[in-house]
């Protein structure tokens, strides 16, 4: 989401002279909201269930060419049987507007458990995947990633 | 001309799992961009992507504004009769596209 | 950030001191080969590559007919596998009547308008996107070969002048970036030699595809200068230069970069 991130810049740095309308968007408590936000999203996939570490491998580039378009994979180890398959797949994000990046339905007809897709990240953050298993189980994993602004932006800034 | 693409292999052995590739283009408008002016764009989003195989839902994805723009969906199914695969894109402001592949499974 | 850390680097380059020339053909690099392993990917395969949307749309259009005289470019060209392998390598090419080179945007508008009688696609547009990104999709994989002769000289000159040319508010030359501090990082990326070698490529930062004019006027603007319009011949003579500067270089459209 490039844009956001250099309106975000381009507002911290002329916030002496800020028109009104601007300077409503300059939430002090943006990275708490943001970050309450991302506890909620959670809490809503998960309930009061417990989330364990593994069995999902989240994999994205630890620094990207460009936050617009992030290449990211998912794969959970499942036999993926009737029995015994991956439900959900959900992204999660700390740091972005919304927390919610993409959910997943699948069962055993999909054969592995898995997702390939290119997502957009505000800024250097934590990304994390959770896998709901068929016995209602929850386990997830989390990786850093580095955003960087482009160098040489397209529309001339103010 | 709304496009989509969808690359998924044209036969398989019964049970073989295969990988489908899918492509929408469209520009996943956040919301959250403003013009150099103020005015907020509108979201416009594809919402829910669907795939079906000889009717039956195998592969679901709901969309939320932070998936990319032109977004790839690339996951597997298992071939389990020869048939076809549907694929539906359905998003803001009425947009709805539709491929189809047929596979054939020995 | 970006023009403060862009000041910086200016500052540090007029310390540096005199810059290193043109690139030697042994070090070339496309601009793929400075992407992470996951974007060069995206590239890769067609069923991932974004630009194979347009390439696909340009399929369709190359096969509608258009224009008052109601015909498809296959009614001259026929299957452009085969009639335009090789074609985007060599432009921009001379076009004789008009006595300069034109780029294949232009190539593809006097096709519409002598043949088909049909109006100009405007530039930037999805459709002449479309179309240009199918015709040099033909021309993937092949060395990229600018013939220069007596006519086209001036012309390539005055490209190579404007790319060593100070110009801007941060007074700074294409050749400073692109010949003397490719590599280095520039904000948070990387600077390519600047090889126009994929377009019209799919740039990560437009989530979409662009041509090279869309490029330079991005780079124009980065330095602060007033960026040409889209088809000036000022932008021809530059895209004559770089694409000349890279020959031998392999077509890549459609090409990915950040």
């Amino acid at each position: 989401m490039g844009t956001t991130r250099r309106e975000f810049l381009i507002l911290a740095a002329t916030s002496l002279a800020v028109p009104e309308a601007a300077r409503a968007q300059l939430d002090p408590n943006l990275a708490a909201n943001r970050k309450a936000a991302f506890q909620e999203a959670l809490r809503r996939i998960v309930g009061d269930a417990q989330v364990r570490r593994g069995r999902v491998k989240l994999q994205l580039p630890p620094l990207v060419d460009n936050g617009n378009s992030v290449p990211l994979s998912v794969a959970v180890e499942s036999p993926m049987t009737e029995t015994d398959h991956v439900r959900a797949i959900h992204v999660l994000t700390e740091k972005n507007p919304l927390p919610d990046v993409v959910s997943v339905r699948l069962g055993p007809r999909a054969g592995r458990a898995t997702l390939s897709t290119r997502v957009r990240l505000a800024d250097t953050q934590s990304v994390t995947a959770i896998a709901q298993m068929s016995d209602g189980s929850f386990w997830s994993d989390s990786v850093e990633v580095v955003v960087t602004l482009s160098a040489c932006l397209e529309e001339g800034l103010i | 001309m709304a496009r989509a693409v969808v690359t998924a292999p044209t036969r398989a052995r019964r049970g073989e799992i295969v990988a489908v590739k899918t492509l929408a283009q469209h520009p996943m408008e956040t919301g959250f961009r403003r013009t150099q002016t103020g005015e907020l764009i509108p979201r416009d989003i594809i919402r829910r992507f669907t795939c079906t195989y000889n009717g039956t839902e195998v592969y679901r994805v709901d969309l939320h504004p932070a998936m990319s723009a032109n977004p790839l969906i690339a996951f597997s199914t298992v071939a389990t009769e020869t048939g076809t695969l549907a694929f539906q894109w359905v998003g803001d402001n009425g947009y709805s596209v539709t491929e189809t592949a047929s596979i054939s499974v020995e | 950030m970006s023009l403060r850390s862009a000041l910086l680097f200016a500052a540090s380059l007029l310390c540096a001191g005199a810059g290193a020339g043109e690139i030697p053909p042994s070090e070339r690099r496309s601009g793929y080969d400075l992407m992470s392993r996951e974007t060069r990917a995206i590239q890769d395969d067609d069923a991932t590559n974004p630009g194979m949307l347009w390439v696909l749309d340009g399929e369709a259009l190359w096969n509608r007919k258009a224009g008052a005289a109601d015909r498809a470019c296959t009614a001259c060209h026929g299957d452009a596998r085969t009639s335009m392998k090789g074609v985007a390598a060599r432009y921009p090419g001379f076009d004789a009547a008009l006595g300069r080179p034109v780029n294949l945007e232009q190539r593809v508008n006097f096709c519409r308008a002598e043949r088909q009688k049909a109006p100009p696609l405007a530039f930037e547009s999805r459709e002449l996107l479309a179309l240009t990104a199918y015709v040099a999709r033909q021309s993937r994989g092949l060395p990229i070969r600018i013939a220069i002769d007596a006519r086209s000289r001036p012309f390539l000159d005055a490209g190579r002048e404007a790319f060593h040319r100070r110009q801007g508010q941060l007074n700074l030359a294409c050749s400073q970036c692109h010949d003397d501090n490719w590599g280095r990082r520039l904000a948070g990326s990387v600077i390519p030699q600047a090889h126009p070698t994929g377009y019209p490529l799919y740039r990560l930062e437009w989530q979409g595809l662009g041509s090279l004019e869309r490029r330079l006027r991005n780079c124009l603007i980065g330095i602060r200068a007033e960026p040409y319009a889209y088809g000036a011949p000022e932008f021809v003579d530059l895209e004559l230069y770089l694409m000349w500067r890279a020959n031998g270089m392999k077509i890549e459209t459609p090409a990915v970069r950040p």
